[in-house]
């Protein structure tokens, strides 16, 4: 990044390392948020909808993961990854990937724990209904699923704001090489060590300013989806 | 078409249900068999809801028998259920229709013919594509009606229909369910409107306090009830 | 119903489409190097020159000289660049490490606040500055974090006869972070600290302080590469990483690190074929 500009004359100017650090970010906790979504939507619904042993056990324990600490989820992706771990093999510790996969890992239980929370109370309405149309359990929890979307989109939103924000997965399992793994917040970090307070409180705001569009769109595709499904 | 596996006659031998030490149902002994709608009546609480759960297969007796031409257990294929406020889909009105009959099994491809000749049975063809959460009460009732008959149902239960509806809507839902009945569906019935039962039944059952009180035509039923509560249930003076 | 299916495509195309970039067919290095070297700026003006010449990318991870010969024992790295040659020769006596090469040096200066408390401005004998700074407790910031700066500044405490891990005070911070954030906080606490000159040119947020004491022999600070032992690791990517080597130790490499420069003054001095390299 140049020497001394502004972070407003950079996204002014078009200056393509931020470019690409934006682009790489959205990417990264885009992609973690479906792929957390892929899993924790299922999961949370069928822990929902269905009685097993040690049930609440694992219902606590879901919702006491959502604060888990960024850097100590790093940390653990970190040592699984690692050429020394048992995942070594793959060879993908400081690649984008890696920080997809740690950051996944982080927002699955909130993603999760919100669904089931939405799912069981959508249950309760449709419970009649849908056993007496024996509708299977696999159903049920697609059909559940589909018709909660909007308070879903919600829950997405939540992981994805927890995946854009936090710095201590990425820094760990990225490296913040240049270039190459670096994301709006590893570089804010960089930026403030290097004393360029200015640039990273700029770049801060550049952050900020990214989630409230990605909150906005998802408001849209929700106000659009409201109009036509009630 | 469907194999004709019939549900029909559904026996109830000395039912009895019970929740939490709280007796709902006893001695209840009824035959639903093909032919004219079968109407529950009974005061609030006297265990009409439960009776239909029964008859769907929804819920287990605690004591006593239920079968289903002569087996113990029904896959409710065959059975369908109106509840008295049923639960719209977040999704259209055509939507809804469809997610029924994905439920009762029929192939993607029929679907939206199947769909479109219920709704103009129950008279929605012009809100298919409104949400369904948005249609009136009477709207939403018959929704509920078309959802169930796209199971092709042998046996309908219907929980008191119309409890909330407005004479013109109450009107309108009566005429689809005797219409369904005319078509060969044995349609079963809870009700605590009297001139209902008066209009649509075929046979009567009274329940009071969980128990049969009184089963009989409905002709011979209202013009000479057997049992003292029914003469005072008819006046309007029964109570618990 | 269509509405659902795109949603869904859209979400499995996205997972997709971003595990893509990371199946790049350039080649490509994992460099395990300190944050004096990135926070400098010297590898982005080096960098681009070597991949110019030989297409290779070169990853850098910015640690601690400690973290970094780490990182390279549990074999995430190809190359280690650090300035702790104590550190690196066991790195490569313990089999880690193929062989050490000097690259270049720079010296590390003392900073401390404009006002002086201790009195040491430009006594130009780090060792009686030290000595200075202890007995007047005047607040001294400390890397604290194992890498090759905090070492050196470990090392002159013993010089000065200290035993800083017993005598330590107050004034005595040890904050377990890099070069920028040392100066950040000694920049707030108007506090000494001990930093590279590199840093040091490119540090933004200098607040009241300055150079308090350079020059001194015992302030240089020689840096060292080496190539992760392939024996040890087979994955690790020999020929680049020994092309990298190579560059940076050629007149090339030599050169470029001599022409960066900030505000006219030269950060590092290369040295890579010096007498006793």
């Amino acid at each position: 990044m140049a020497q001394d500009p502004t972070a407003l004359a950079l996204v002014l100017g078009g200056d393509a390392t931020l470019y690409a650090i934006v682009q790489l970010s959205l990417m990264v906790s885009l992609a973690a948020t479906a792929l957390a979504a892929l899993v924790g939507l299922p999961l949370g619904a069928y822990i929902a909808l269905v009685q097993f042993p040690g049930r609440p056990f694992v219902i606590v324990v879901m919702n006491a993961f959502m604060g888990l600490p960024p850097v100590v989820v790093g940390l653990a992706v970190y040592l699984l990854l690692s050429r020394s771990g048992p995942l070594g093999f793959l060879g993908i510790l400081f690649t984008p990937r890696a920080m997809i996969i740690a950051q996944a890992l982080l927002v699955m239980p909130i993603i999760a724990a919100l669904t089931r929370q939405t799912i069981e109370d959508l249950w309760v309405e449709y419970r009649d209904e849908l056993t007496a149309m024996r509708v299977g359990p696999f159903a049920r929890i697609l059909t559940l699923i589909w018709d909660a979307r909007f308070s879903l989109v919600t829950a997405l939103l939540a992981g994805f704001g927890r995946a854009a924000a936090e710095v201590g997965t990425v820094m760990i399992v990225g490296g913040n090489i240049d270039g190459f793994t670096r994301t709006m917040t590893t570089a804010i970090a960089l930026e403030t060590s290097k004393g360029d307070l200015a640039l990273a409180m700029g770049l801060g705001i550049v952050l900020i300013a990214l989630i409230i569009v990605v909150n906005a769109a998802a408001w849209g595709i929700r106000r659009v989806g409201e109009l036509r499904a009630g | 078409m469907r194999a004709p596996t019939s549900e029909l006659p559904i026996l109830f031998e000395d039912v009895g249900v019970d929740a939490k030490d709280v007796r709902i149902l006893s001695e209840v002994t009824l035959a639903l068999r093909a032919g004219a709608p079968t109407v529950l009546i009974g005061p609030n609480g006297s265990g009409k809801t439960t009776v239909l759960r029964l008859a769907m297969g929804l819920l287990a007796p605690s004591g006593g028998r239920i079968t289903w031409c002569g087996r113990d257990r029904t896959d409710g294929r065959r059975l369908a259920m109106v509840s008295q406020r049923p639960v719209m889909l977040r999704r259209s009105t055509f939507a809804n229709v469809t997610y029924a009959l994905g439920a009762a099994g029929v192939a993607w491809a029929r679907r939206n013919d199947r769909a479109e000749e219920l709704l103009a049975r129950v008279g929605l063809s012009n809100q298919a594509a409104r949400p369904a959460r948005r249609l009136s009460g009477g709207e939403q009732q018959r929704l509920a009606l078309a959802r169930a008959l796209a199971r092709d149902p042998e046996v309908l239960c219907l929980d008191e229909p119309t409890a909330s509806l407005d004479p013109a809507n109450t009107k309108a839902v009566e005429e689809i369910v005797t219409a369904i009945a005319a078509s060969g569906v044995k349609v079963l019935m809870a009700t605590h409107d009297l001139g209902q039962a008066r209009r649509l039944a075929g046979n009567v059952v009274l329940l009071v306090g969980g128990r049969i009180c009184e089963q009989a035509p409905a002709p011979q039923f209202f013009s000479s009830p057997a049992t003292p509560e029914a003469a005072a249930f008819m006046r309007g003076d029964l109570v618990i | 119903m269509l509405y659902r299916r795109s949603f869904v495509a859209l979400a499995i195309a996205f997972v997709c489409l971003s595990c893509g970039p990371s199946f790049a067919q350039d080649k490509s290095i994992v460099v395990t190097s300190t944050t004096s070297t990135q926070d400098s700026g010297l590898f982005g003006h080096i960098l681009p020159l070597f991949k110019a010449k030989t297409g290779i990318d070169v990853r850098v991870i910015a640690q601690g000289t400690g973290q970094a010969l780490d990182t390279a024992r549990r074999g995430d790295a190809d190359v280690v660049f650090v300035h702790a040659k104590p550190q690196e020769e066991k790195f490569v006596a313990d089999g880690y490490g193929v062989r050490r090469h000097d690259v270049m040096y720079n010296d590390f200066v003392l900073i401390g606040p404009k006002s002086d408390p201790a009195g040491v401005a430009d006594t130009k004998d780090i060792v009686a500055a030290l000595t200075a700074i202890k007995a007047k407790q005047a607040p001294f910031v400390s890397r604290g974090d194992r890498s090759g700066t905090h070492q050196a500044e470990l090392a002159l405490w013993r010089a000065a006869g200290v035993d800083i891990a017993k005598d330590e005070g107050p004034w005595y911070r040890e904050i377990g972070q890099g070069m920028g954030a040392a100066l950040n906080t000694a920049s707030a606490m108007n506090a000494y600290v001990l930093a590279d000159r590199g840093t040091w040119i490119s540090f933004k947020n200098r607040g009241d302080l300055a150079v308090a004491v350079e020059g001194d022999r015992r302030l240089f600070n020689q840096y060292g590469i080496i190539l992760v032992n392939a024996e040890k690791f087979p994955h690790v990517k020999k020929e680049d990483g020994q092309a990298f080597i190579d560059w940076i130790t050629s007149p090339d490499g030599q050169k470029a690190i001599a022409d960066y420069k900030i505000g006219g003054q030269q950060l590092f001095f290369p040295n890579a074929h010096a007498r006793g390299s």
